[in-house]
């Protein structure tokens, strides 16, 4: 599978996440700048956490009017695999790739904790080595990943199956506790209708290596290559 | 022509940032009902321009965002 790691001004998880696909998953992966207009010739892109022009006006939004935001657009309409990581996911529904908005947490702090998350929908090409209702553990790190979504929209994405992660307990039962920033439902990941285009603020790039004391993550990158 | 916009979040919405600055204010011992913390972009323009697609589709999020326009 041929990988693009979209690069930002900004953007800070871009060399995990190239190192990720590279040397953990084996596969050829390019960076790809913000001014590139075409993504002909990838499977799969990755639009990495960070903080893309600083997110300046809100997170996400000026990265979405760059032409590589619009070939991003473009590639996803076409069938391609699209995977937003944290400030890729906010660069996602800025794009209207996916539905909601992600604003400040509930509690105004920057979260920064690892985190149980239940596998609500692993029918899609990013989750589909995971068991449906399996607990995870991955690292979050956001200012703003407070998922939002007005009631009617929010039911509409529950009864398509949109919503692929949802924050926990170890247990896996859905509490305001186990929320860590006031999401709507306990919603931490959505794909897009077609399941072509996933978002989630946790960081799977970061939980690949039993060095880094967990390995969740990679099952979700090598659910992308079966 | 000098236009500023006053960017909110919607009303309904949760708003944090808000929340806080009341709560901090009625510690003070202002009357204070309610507090929205938004943000004004201040725009210097060459001429005349269709202000309510500039805005809507580029500078907020209607989701979760209004505005004003002085």
């Amino acid at each position: 599978m041929k990988f693009a790691v979209c690069v930002f001004p900004g953007s800070n998880c871009d060399y995990d996440t190239y190192y990720v696909i590279r040397d953990l998953l084996g596969q050829e992966v390019s960076f790809v700048d913000y001014t590139t207009k075409d993504l002909k010739g990838f499977d799969c892109v990755v639009i990495p956490g960070g903080f893309s022009f600083g997110d300046y006006l809100r997170a996400g939004v000026l990265a979405s009017k760059t032409p590589l935001g619009k070939a991003i657009v473009d590639f996803a309409q076409k069938g391609g695999l699209v995977l937003g990581i944290c400030n890729g996911f906010q660069i996602l529904t800025e794009l209207k790739l996916l539905p909601g908005a992600l604003l400040k947490n509930e509690n105004m702090r920057f979260v920064c904790k690892d985190v149980y998350l239940r596998v609500e929908n692993n029918r899609i090409a990013f989750t589909k080595r995971f068991e449906r209702g399996e607990v995870i553990r991955m690292p979050i790190a956001h200012g703003e990943g407070r998922y939002y979504l007005p009631e009617e929209e929010l039911r509409k994405i529950e009864e398509n199956g949109q919503v692929v992660l949802r924050y926990c307990d170890e247990d896996g039962n859905i509490t305001p506790q186990a929320n860590p920033n006031g999401s709507v439902n306990n919603i931490a990941g959505v794909c897009n209708k077609e399941g072509n285009v996933f978002g989630l603020m946790p960081h799977p790039e970061r939980a690949c290596e039993d060095i880094l004391g967990y390995r969740d993550g990679i099952i979700l990158w090598h659910s992308l290559l079966a | 022509m000098r236009v500023r916009v006053l960017i909110l979040p919607k009303k309904g919405l949760l708003d944090p940032e808000g929340r806080a600055v009341k709560e901090m204010l009625l510690d003070e011992g202002f009357p204070v009902k309610d507090v929205k913390v938004g943000k004004v972009v201040e725009l210097e323009l060459e001429r005349e321009t269709d202000i309510k697609t500039m805005v809507e589709k580029y500078l907020i999020n209607p989701l979760v965002e209004e505005y004003i326009v002085e």
